[in-house]
């Protein structure tokens, strides 16, 4: 008995180990697919080890393993839910260390099965690492919040939702949320400081973008460490660094204020972000136009498409910070379309950890609020 | 002209028309016909609805009809992050089985479209479902995956912050697959039972949603590629291009093929005839008034077929171009029309179908059914049945 479980753990192991090997533009498929129809032969033994090796996976990997992991789930929930491991799961669930992914995976898993377990499970997610756990938790928040502003509960009400605000990492909760809370219950809130964004820069511009040509340019600015001092020769002029701040909710730099609306053009914003520590962080940045981006005059990533469209958080940008001083420099360059939606020069970006939760410099200046912040900044 | 026409005809059943199966967006080689569902008569009403589904999110993409069985993909979750291919009983929409994925590519669309965008394409053996994340799945009939790609990871600027819509169709042991967009913009071939490159070829920098479809040339299967600047033939098994039309065309409707004669919305529509020495398409007509909007035109026999944006349906000759008649059916349309016999079926978004009756001198609007949903995809075909899937749910329908 002792030696076919063996066996059987090693025929895990090993087709766990053939998927995790899939590599870029489709190698190690053929062997992964043999190495999944032995997984989906496995007993509910091995669901909690799939679970786990998730966080061992790289994106590719993780869809094989979840989808034979479903697949011995559903027969044997259908044919010995017996032999479920739900206590299995639901200590699996409760690792904050696993995969953030997989543990969502295990939430969904026993919900599956067990309605009133998961209902049960769902509160205590509230600052769970799992952007996805967070989610029901603080919906739960957000009706508890809205039954005490019914009942003219405002203090109590605001107690609760100022709750769900620190918890949240979805936009369109935290969007939400801030509404209630300034509507209906009259609280200031620091939404940039919530998430994150990049509020104070300098901007330099505008360069030339003539027939697109500024994505690719090498402009002085990324040629090497940014000299706030220094002047170069821009588009139609001299042109110099000066500073910007922004007084936008949602972080956005917008080069229109500064250069007026202009076409073809390209300019560049730099700053710096403080960190105590050497630190992995994602920047997070929004932009319809083309972009490029470099951090301590890395080149990290750039696109050039134009005008389909921007979110927070379009782009997620792992990076390491170094301990102290790191310099953020991006590009935008806006093309020669006319039409009124091609108006926009403009991005956001913020600094969080992968799960969404803003990482702040230590120097952070408190957030512009109004107009004549963002003058007397740019003064 | 008759030359043509006679081409036409003939060559019409070429290309796998004869297959039963709907395996890709428009059904046999992107054309939007099945000679195999004779069954099917020209009366929507509520009698005709065989059954009707949920579905557990949205998605544009047409269903497949394998045998027995209906394939249909969804995305659901935060940001549509999770994607679902399930396959459903064509007897009675059963579920037959689900495979659910996390997306590794960008999600962004706009919020008319959604991530499930691309019909799935299929060899009869395995379904490829193709999302606008660009997660590319391959699972054979029983829902065992064969091979995945992330082409986002391979590619990582192969992206449209708009959504990518363009659905992929086989040819041979090719899947063939158009990824255009402002950035990384390409076009491959890949192998149906590896997931590796058999090629992959540049593309013009632009937004595009159209969807590769097939065509023959001198009994030799050409794979035409569509963009703003025309249209390319290529080689399925190479990508060497064969043939270059460029005079520009739509990003959005796709062309249509009768033998080697390419439909290509294009100043209106522009008929040409293809050829495989390398040499420019020949045109054959040009209309500037047949100017196809969302929804892809149709040739059925001898008679091509466009809608234009105030949902002018316009019958044209094939051959010369010379309109014969239009009839003004309900729109918008998103949906591109499909016909087996005499009989023209077409959604509107607005969840209403609408089947014209082609046998007469002029178009006739037999029936129409309100089914209530926002419909945006296209419908597909089988021997005996039409399948259509609304944002939330699956019908299947004998009109």
């Amino acid at each position: 008995m002792l030696a076919a479980s063996s066996a059987s753990a090693n025929s895990l192991d090993e087709s766990i180990a053939s998927i995790q090997k899939v590599g870029p533009e489709g190698e190690g498929s053929v062997a992964a697919s043999t190495a999944w129809k032995q997984l989906c032969d496995m007993d509910a033994s091995a669901i909690v080890p799939l679970l786990t090796s998730m966080d061992q996976s790289g994106p590719l990997a993780k869809n094989w393993i979840r989808s034979a992991l479903e697949v011995i789930f559903q027969r044997t929930a259908a044919n010995t839910p017996e032999n479920l491991p739900l206590e299995s799961l639901e200590n699996f669930l409760s690792d904050t260390g696993q995969s953030a992914r997989a543990r969502k995976l295990a939430f969904d898993l026993i919900q599956s099965v067990d309605e009133d377990k998961a209902a049960q499970l769902q509160p205590g997610f509230l600052n769970d690492p799992s952007p996805e756990l967070r989610l029901g938790a603080v919906e739960l928040l957000i009706t508890e919040g809205k039954t005490l502003l019914a009942k003219g509960k405002t203090e109590e009400a605001g107690t609760t939702l100022k709750s769900a605000l620190d918890s949240a990492r979805d936009i369109n909760q935290i969007k939400q949320i801030s509404k209630l809370l300034r509507d209906k219950v009259g609280m200031e809130l620091d939404l940039p400081g919530h998430f994150g964004f990049l509020m104070h820069w300098h901007v330099a511009g505008p360069f030339d973008n003539t027939k697109r040509s500024g994505f690719a340019a090498v402009f002085e600015p990324e040629k090497g460490p940014v000299d706030l001092s220094a002047t170069y020769h821009g588009k139609s002029r001299e042109v110099a660094w000066k500073p910007y701040s922004t007084t936008d909710e949602y972080g956005m730099v917008d080069f229109n204020q500064p250069y007026d609306p202009l076409k073809e053009v390209t300019a560049y914003a730099y700053t710096e972000f403080e960190s105590d520590k050497e630190q992995q962080v994602e920047l997070r940045l929004g932009c319809k136009n083309a972009w490029k981006i470099w951090l301590n005059g890395e080149f990290i990533f750039g696109r050039d498409e134009y005008h389909r469209g921007m979110r927070i958080d379009q782009y997620q940008l792992p990076v390491t910070l170094q301990k102290g001083t790191n310099t953020i420099l991006v590009k935008a360059c806006q093309d020669e379309q006319t039409q009124t939606w091609t108006k926009e020069w403009q991005f956001q970006i913020r600094v969080c950890d992968s799960t969404g939760t803003a990482v702040l410099s230590t120097n952070r200046k408190p957030t512009p609020t109004t107009d004549t912040d963002r003058r007397t900044s740019a003064q | 002209m008759k030359s043509i026409t006679t081409i036409i005809g003939l060559l019409f059943l070429f290309s796998g028309i004869t297959r039963a199966e709907w395996l890709n967006f428009r059904g046999p080689s992107g054309s939007g016909i099945s000679t195999e569902s004779a069954a099917l008569g020209g009366n929507f009403s509520k009698e005709t609805i065989e059954w009707k589904i949920d579905l557990p999110g949205r998605g544009l993409g047409s269903p497949l009809i394998i045998g027995d069985k209906v394939f249909v993909t969804a995305a659901t979750g935060p940001d549509q992050n999770q994607l679902h291919v399930i396959c459903y009983s064509a007897s009675d929409g059963a579920q037959i089985w689900e495979r659910k994925f996390w997306t590794t590519g960008r999600t962004m669309c706009h919020k008319k479209t959604c991530v499930a965008a691309p019909t799935p394409a299929s060899d009869g053996e395995t379904i490829f479902a193709l999302f606008s994340s660009n997660d590319l799945i391959a699972l054979d009939l029983d829902g065992n995956i064969r091979w995945m790609r992330g082409l986002t990871l391979d590619y990582p600027n192969a992206s449209n912050s708009l959504g990518l819509s363009s659905s992929p169709i086989v040819s041979g042991d090719t899947l063939i697959l158009q990824i255009e967009n402002d950035s990384e913009s390409f076009a491959a071939g890949v192998d149906v039972k590896t997931g590796l490159n058999r090629w992959k070829i540049d593309r013009p920098k632009a937004a595009n949603w159209t969807s590769p479809i097939l065509l023959s040339i001198d009994s030799t299967e050409i794979a035409a590629l569509q963009s703003s600047k025309g249209v390319i033939g290529v080689h399925p098994a190479t990508g060497s291009k064969i043939f270059d039309y460029n005079f520009g065309s739509s990003t959005i409707p796709s062309s249509v093929a009768g033998g080697d004669i390419l439909y290509i919305p294009s100043n209106g529509l522009t008929a040409v005839k293809a050829t495989s020495d390398g040499a420019e398409p020949k045109k054959i007509w040009n209309e500037g008034a047949q100017r196809p909007a969302t929804a892809s035109p149709i040739l059925v026999g001898q008679k091509i077929y466009t809608i234009n944006g105030a949902g002018v349906l316009t019958c044209a000759n094939a051959s010369s171009g010379e309109r014969l008649w239009r009839a003004r059916l309900k729109g918008p349309f998103s949906s591109s029309p499909v016909a087996a016999g005499n009989f023209l079926y077409i959604f509107n978004e607005e969840g209403i179908a609408q089947c014209v009756d082609l046998s007469g001198e002029e178009g006739k609007i037999v029936s129409e059914l309100e089914l209530g949903e926002t419909i945006l995809a296209t419908p597909s075909l089988a021997k005996d049945a039409l399948y259509i899937r609304s944002d939330n749910g699956l019908w299947k329908l004998k009109p």
